[in-house]
Order: structure tokens, then sequence, then C-alpha cells
């Protein structure tokens, strides 16, 4: 016989899990669940693996107001953190899960090449490597794989080339980084795989101590020799440089390809648009649109909050989940689901907001602007090589995209 | 219209230097955003609330109330 559930069992039992699954037929949309509790409340509770419940903010403005609040940390190590897995601090790669001033410390050392005009200065070496990629595609057998053709070897030769890592170890460091991102490997692997990344970059930093170049671990070996930072903190930074530099990008860039091939009239304005800021526009709106990072930004309370009528007390864990954000009709009132590269979407939260919002977004800018103004013009007859249903999404990943994207010509 | 940028809030994201070029530029040693214009002309304002809004670190403020009118967020 089953008992009847108490009020308060009813109530447990109808707190939603999180992550949510996304519905089949549109890879590109957020979990319906979560558009469900965008329109009930800016505030809900959701159950993590552990069967903690902390809040989900699914709403532009307050995640904006949260994010940007001094009362709300980003440390991993913290009790009532909403960890993704069962996983200790220990395993955080850097400053990103850190608070201020620590945070700001560190990232200050490493935010001068990615100031704005110095990442435009590498304007001709991205786009070089973008031509070189795609002449080296079209020599090649078809269909191809976009992923590992093109998608993947850019963003890997930029910031090989920005941090002074050879490119020729792309093998070693492009499958530990996709091991530490995917959300489904146990965690002695991950553990694992940061480790060998770790002692890779320390031994670079080695190198680079002895004999400096012009690239930007030389920078932080500089920085140890003067003592303003360890050397395991610049390993360190130069693991989660180098992790940023490849998922997100890499996946920008296929799971963009394939957005726009399934809107063949976004992708013909893109590629017969003259002016620059036509396509910067298309970046910032394909940004918005595809929030790649679906893990949801996670932070804790530090004090009692009020906001949007709710009382989040101190020690609660929240979740920002900012993909279903970019799509709060609240923030992008004309029809936030559908894709439209005209629409002003600057404001988009894909690269976070607070102080902890992406150190690398200049760099990223750059490369899907070129990437974007440079493939489907060289590549006109571009298209999918096989069937949106017999493509693999990364359900698997903190970083949202497509493990592989047959394309032919 | 009067500007005003907290340094020590920055965090080098260079939003604002997309936003409103000329107006902000960032450090060379460590990205940290300067204010190049303190007092644009009002026709930068709408270049201006887009700096303001889109910081992520609530490091501008822009005041366009001296004899500026509310609605002047186009050039004149
Ligand atoms: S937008 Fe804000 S945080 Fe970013 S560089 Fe400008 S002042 Fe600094």
């Amino acid at each position: 016989m089953t008992a009847t559930p108490t009020p308060l069992e009813r109530h447990e039992q109808e707190i939603p899990r999180f992550p949510m699954p996304r519905a089949a037929q549109c890879p590109f949309d957020p979990p319906p669940a979560l558009r469900e509790q965008q329109r009930q409340a800016p505030l809900t509770r959701v159950r993590l693996w552990d069967g903690s419940t902390p809040w989900l903010v699914t709403r532009y403005a307050e995640q904006r107001a949260l994010l940007a609040d001094p009362r709300v940390s980003a440390d991993i190590s913290r009790p009532g953190y909403p960890a993704s897995a069962p996983s200790s601090g220990k395993n955080s790669v850097g400053f990103i899960l850190m608070d201020d001033p620590e945070h700001a410390r560190l990232r200050r050392m490493v935010t001068a090449p990615f100031a704005v005009r110095r990442v435009e200065t590498l304007r001709p070496a991205v786009q070089k490597i973008v031509d070189d990629q795609i002449d080296t595609m079209l020599a090649g057998p078809r269909p191809a794989d976009l992923v590992q053709r093109f998608a993947l070897p850019v963003p890997s030769l930029v910031i090989c080339e920005l941090l002074g890592v050879p490119y020729d170890d792309h093998a070693f460091f492009q499958a530990n980084s996709g091991t530490i991102v995917n959300r489904e490997v146990s965690e002695p692997e991950r553990t694992a795989a940061l480790a060998a990344l770790t002692r890779y970059l320390d031994d670079l930093l080695g190198d680079k101590l002895a004999r400096p170049t012009d690239d930007l671990l030389s920078g932080l070996a500089a920085r140890v020799t003067r003592g303003e930072l360890s050397r395991p903190e610049a390993a360190r930074m130069g693991v989660l440089l180098l992790i940023a530099g490849h998922e997100t990008t890499a996946n920008m860039i296929a799971l963009g390809t394939l957005a726009l091939l399934r809107h063949p009239d976004q992708l013909a304005r893109l590629r017969e648009a003259r002016d620059p800021r036509v396509i910067a526009g298309a970046v910032e709106e394909l940004l918005r649109y595809l929030h790649i990072t679906h893990n949801g930004r996670r932070r804790t309370a530090l004090e009692d909050i009020e906001i949007a009528g709710y009382r989040i007390r101190a020690g609660e864990g929240l979740i920002l989940a900012n993909d279903i954000a970019n799509r709060d009709p609240r923030a992008f009132p004309d029809d936030p689901d559908r894709l439209d590269i005209r629409r002003d979407a600057r404001h988009h939260v894909a690269f976070g907001f607070g102080v902890h919002q992406c150190l690398g977004q200049p760099l990223a800018r750059l490369e899907l602007q070129i990437v974007y103004g440079t493939l489907y013009r060289r590549v006109p007859t571009l298209r999918l090589a096989t069937d949106l249903d017999a493509i693999a999404f990364k359900h698997d990943a903190s970083v949202y995209g497509v493990h592989e994207l047959p394309v032919t010509w | 219209m009067n500007v005003y940028l907290d340094q020590d809030k920055c965090v080098a994201s260079g939003q604002c230097v997309l936003a409103a070029p000329g107006i902000f530029d960032q450090r060379e040693e460590d990205g940290i955003a300067v204010l190049l214009d303190p007092a644009p002309p009002a026709g930068r304002a709408r270049d201006l609330h887009d700096a303001e809004d889109l910081c992520p670190a609530l490091a501008i403020r822009v005041d366009d109330a001296q004899g500026t009118p509310a609605t002047g967020d186009r050039p004149a």
C-alpha cells in the first residue's frame, strides 16, 4: 500500500530537478521547463543531484542585479554553494570561482592582453588563421566534420599564439580540456585531466622563465619572477585561459553555423552584408540566441537579500540560468525565440554579468566576427551533410554545442 | 553631459570602449577603463547610456540632467 504523501512531501516532490532537458526537436532553445519557471515567477526553487534546493533565477533583470551584487559570492568552496557535481572546491580552475579581493588581484594580472584595442591588433593574424583553415578544409575530403576541421582548430591556434603554447601539442590539451568540461566524466578522471594540464602549463612556464618570448605566459612568468604571482597560481591561470579559449569559441562556431544553416534567410543576410557592424551585430545575436553555457551560473548569498518581493537568506544557493534570461521577453521584447541578426542584442548575458563577466570576450568577439564574416562567403554552398536528427548535441558538457557537424559544399 | 567612472570597480571588460569609443579607453598596463572625456556632447547620450547599461561592474554613471532634456538620447 502506498501512503498518501503529506502536503510537505507533495510540495517537495513538486520541486523540479535541475538541470532540465531540452526539447528533442528544439536544439537551439533552452529547456521548456526553464521557460515555464520564468513564466511563473522571477525566483523559484530547484532540486540538485544532492537533494539541495537552491533558488533558480530565470529573469533577466533579477539575474543582472544578483550577479552584480557584492552580497553574492562566486566562491565554490563556500557552504551552500550549489555545486553541479560531487566535487569540492579543490578542483576549481582558478579565479573565476573566487571572490574579491583575491579574484580581482588575479584577474588584473591577465586583463591587459584582452583589452579591446590590444585584441584588435590580432585581427590580421586571426584572419590568416581562419583563411588557412578554410583552405585546408576545402582541399580535403567531403563531407567534412566542421568541428574537427575548422571550429576547434581556429580558436585553438589563436589561443596558442596568444598564450605561447605550441599548437603541435593540441591533441593532448584538446582532449584534457574536453574532459574537464564534460559533466558526465567521473571525478577522478576530471582530477587527472586537470593535473595533466596543470603540469603541462607549469613546464611551459619553466621554459618561459628561462627564455621569455612575447606572449601571455611569458608575461605571467615575469610576474612570478617579480613575486607578484606564485608559480602554481600562474600555471592555474594558464590552464583556465587555455580551456576557456577553446571550449567556448569552438562551440559557438559549430553551433552558430548549424543555427545559420537552419535559418537560411539570416545566413543570406549575413553573407551579403558589407557593413562590418552587421556582422558584429550578428555575433551578439548568436551569442544571445545560442547561449552555450547552459549549466547556470552558480552563486551563494552572503547576507539576506530582498529582491522582486522575495527574501534570499544568507547561505542559500543561487542558480542564474542565463540561457533563459537571454530569451526573457522583458529584455528582448521582439519575439525573443526568433534568431534575428538585425536585433540589438548587445545587452545579452552570454558572457555573464558582474565582476566575473568573461574576461576573454573581446577575443571571442574578434574570432566570431572573422569566422562568421568569412566562412559563409568563401564557402557559399556550405550545407549539412546529414539530418538534424542525426546530430549529437553536447547535453553532457558544461558548454553546449555539437560533438560533430558533418558538412559538405 | 557628465560621465563618472569608478576605476576601483572596473573589471576591464571593455564594454564601454565598444559602446562609446573616444569617450572611454583602457589602460595599457591592466585594461582598466579610463575616461577620455568627462563632459561629452549631448549627441553621444545614447552611446553613453549604452556604456552605463552594459558595464558589468556598475562602474559608470551618466548624468544628463544638466541642460539636457530627458528625451535627449538622440543626436541633436
Ligand atoms: S564597461 Fe565597466 S568594467 Fe568594463 S572596462 Fe568599462 S568601466 Fe570597466
